[in-house]
């Protein structure tokens, strides 16, 4: 078992695009959502002063807000930049003066308080009561905290199936697993080496998205780090049984890709990888909870962001080995071994 | 579909059996059934004196046996050591891989890739996977099929040397020559049916002559010729075939005038005249009225 783990492992290695999108690909996925989504508030709204008397004092007011960066525009081209989302509000100058934006919309909400203030402060508008403004950023409660912890449970998912299933039909397809059978190697064996070569490879995964995130922006791990490799063994053996589920009969790779994706696709989209699947109608939302992903995901963001401990997490460690026990009891069963 | 039918073999200790036949004959069907890879529908195998189990039986039982399958591919990114490594570790006793690298002479090539080998070398490999277990039974499935002469020649060395051992070999091919060459008995398979069994000379002994001669003509074959030929002293049998005509002759030297004679009595000029001794393809053309290479 130790030799078919090994070549099990060599094989993979010597793939450079599985090493890629392995270990490559979350972390590219990362660093590009991380840099998208960093939390540096709002930057400066830009805003619109259609022309019109008096046009070039109310930009210059206006302009002189640090949160504001105000042009004056004709009235054509102010409406399509309007449209297009590329200034926020439209300022246009008169008795009274009106403020036209689209009110759906978060930045024009917010460029239009700020523009009020900015001119009734110019007018000579004085505040009533002292305020102080008292900024925080909480750990933990930005997007890549959220992100890492999500990518890492894609990425269990999709190295375990994608490891596992490719490599089983290949064999299949190759007559290998027939030349296997042709030898006294227990079946048993064989179906456990890949959770061996997975176990091992999962360390390196979880070393580099986990490292990777706390390198570059900070992403700690509150948990502590034997709660966070427990749960990612658990999650690996669960996705590596339902990778050899999906393998266990199809002989051809287009039948077993499909498989794969039929698998994988709902539960990018619903466990709540790249947003809180709490979106989703309450309807859903049991069915949501009870996929292996789901699960994973948040046991993993228990630990890593609010530092949970494991006798905490027993309802969702419970639907990921349920997941693993049954599906690697059924693959062994219907398993299609020449 | 009932591909094989009604076979009823036995193959000794220490003695090379050969399974002959064209393509879809139903050889590898058998084999695999020997190989316990198929179960039967009917029927009995017995292998080394047991009969296939399910469990450690079956287990134990491959113990003992090597096997090379016709259409396995070995993993292309492991190198010859690992892959015999990996097969090694499935045997409780087994040959060291540099044991079994020296048996099919694949030492120079121990740390390469299985997908840069060469047609010939990665059918050596396979058979080494085969012999890694020191196996008292070595079942081979076309081993030496779209190989080139100088590689299918390694082949037979190695089988020749496993059997001096002291081996036990059961084999197929749809090489006549090959069968000649390396088995003590052979059955002809077609159609999923046995239609001869025994030593290669006694097969070609039913011939009942030990020449064969191949003649084409220019222009068609006129009514009555081939009667007319069979009448022929020393002519045992002659066939019209898709390439030419044929005859199966006891003794050349006293034929083949009388039959040049014959053709220029009757103004029939020859495009092609070739002779050969006896094999075991003419067996095949005789029992079944086609050619081997046909099917």
């Amino acid at each position: 078992m130790f030799q078919l783990a090994l070549a099990r492992m060599r094989e993979f290695y010597r793939e450079p695009e599985a090493v890629f999108w392995v270990f490559g690909f979350p972390i590219v996925l990362a660093f590009a959502l991380g840099l998208a989504f960093r939390n540096t508030g709002p930057g400066a709204l830009q805003i619109g002063v259609a022309a019109g008397p008096g046009d070039s004092t109310l930009a210059a007011t206006l302009d002189s807000s640090p949160r504001l960066v105000a042009a004056v525009l004709d009235s054509a081209t102010a409406r399509t930049r309007l449209r297009t989302g590329r200034i926020a509000l439209l300022v246009i100058p008169g008795e009274p003066i009106v403020y036209r934006y689209d009110s759906t919309r978060t930045e024009s909400g917010l460029a239009r308080l700020e523009a009020d203030e900015v001119l009734q402060r110019a007018r000579g508008r004085r505040d009533l009561v002292a305020i102080r403004d008292d900024r925080t950023t909480a750990p933990g409660s930005r997007y890549i905290d959220f992100l890492i912890p999500g990518l890492l449970g894609m990425n269990l998912l999709g190295s375990g199936i994608w490891g596992v299933g490719f490599s089983v039909v290949q064999a299949r397809q190759k007559k290998l697993l027939k030349r296997y059978m042709a030898t006294p190697m227990k079946r048993s064996h064989y179906l456990l080496s890949f959770i061996l070569s997975r176990l091992v490879f999962l360390i390196l995964e979880v070393v580099a998205l986990v490292g990777f995130g706390w390198l570059l922006f900070h992403v700690a791990v509150r948990g502590s780090f034997l709660t966070l490799a427990g749960i990612t063994i658990l999650g690996a053996f669960a996705f590596a049984g339902l990778g050899l589920l999906v393998a266990s009969r199809a002989k051809t790779i287009e039948g077993v890709s499909g498989l794969m994706n039929l698998v994988m696709l709902p539960m990018w989209i619903l466990s709540g990888t790249f947003f809180s699947y709490s979106r989703f109608p309450d309807a859903m939302i049991p069915f949501v909870k009870a996929l292996p992903l789901t699960a994973l995901n948040d046991a993993l963001r228990a630990v890593m962001i609010d530092g949970a401990a494991l006798t905490t997490l027993g309802a969702p460690i419970a639907i990921v080995v349920a997941w693993g026990a049954v599906s690697f009891a059924v693959a062994l069963k219907i398993f299609r071994w020449r | 579909m009932v591909a094989v039918a009604g076979l009823d073999l036995t193959v000794g200790a220490g003695e090379c059996f050969g399974l002959l036949g064209p393509n879809g004959a139903g050889k590898t069907t058998t084999i695999e059934i020997l190989e316990g890879l198929t179960t039967p529908d009917s029927g009995d195998v017995e292998i080394l004196g047991t009969p296939w189990r399910e469990g450690a039986a079956g287990r134990a039982l491959r113990e003992r046996l090597g096997i090379q399958l016709q259409e396995t591919q070995l993993a292309d990114k492991l190198t010859v050591t690992e892959t015999l490594a990996l097969f090694r570790s499935f045997y409780q006793q087994s040959h060291t891989v540099d044991e079994v690298l020296a048996l099919v002479e694949l030492e120079e090539k121990r740390n390469a890739r299985v997908v840069t080998l060469s047609g010939g070398q990665k059918q050596r490999l396979a058979v080494a996977c085969a012999l890694v277990s020191k196996p008292e039974l070595l079942f081979l499935d076309e081993p030496t099929t779209g190989l080139d002469p100088q590689s299918r020649r390694q082949l037979w060395e190695i089988i020749r040397r496993f059997r001096a051992a002291g081996g036990t070999v059961l084999l197929t091919t749809h090489y006549m020559e090959e069968a000649e060459r390396l088995c003590d008995r052979v059955a002809i398979m077609d159609h999923g049916k046995v239609i001869a069994l025994g030593t290669p000379q006694e097969l070609i002994a039913t011939l009942g002559a030990e020449h064969v001669v191949d003649f084409a003509l220019i222009g068609a074959v006129p009514e009555g010729l081939i009667e007319g030929l069979r009448g022929m002293s020393g002519v045992t049998a002659a066939r019209d075939g898709s390439g030419g005509l044929s005859l199966t002759v006891t003794e050349l030297h006293r034929t083949l005038p009388a039959l040049l004679a014959e053709l220029q009595r009757k103004n029939l000029e020859l495009a092609s005249l070739t002779t050969h001794h006896a094999t075991l393809d003419d067996v095949f053309v005789a029992l079944t009225g086609r050619q081997l290479r046909d099917t």
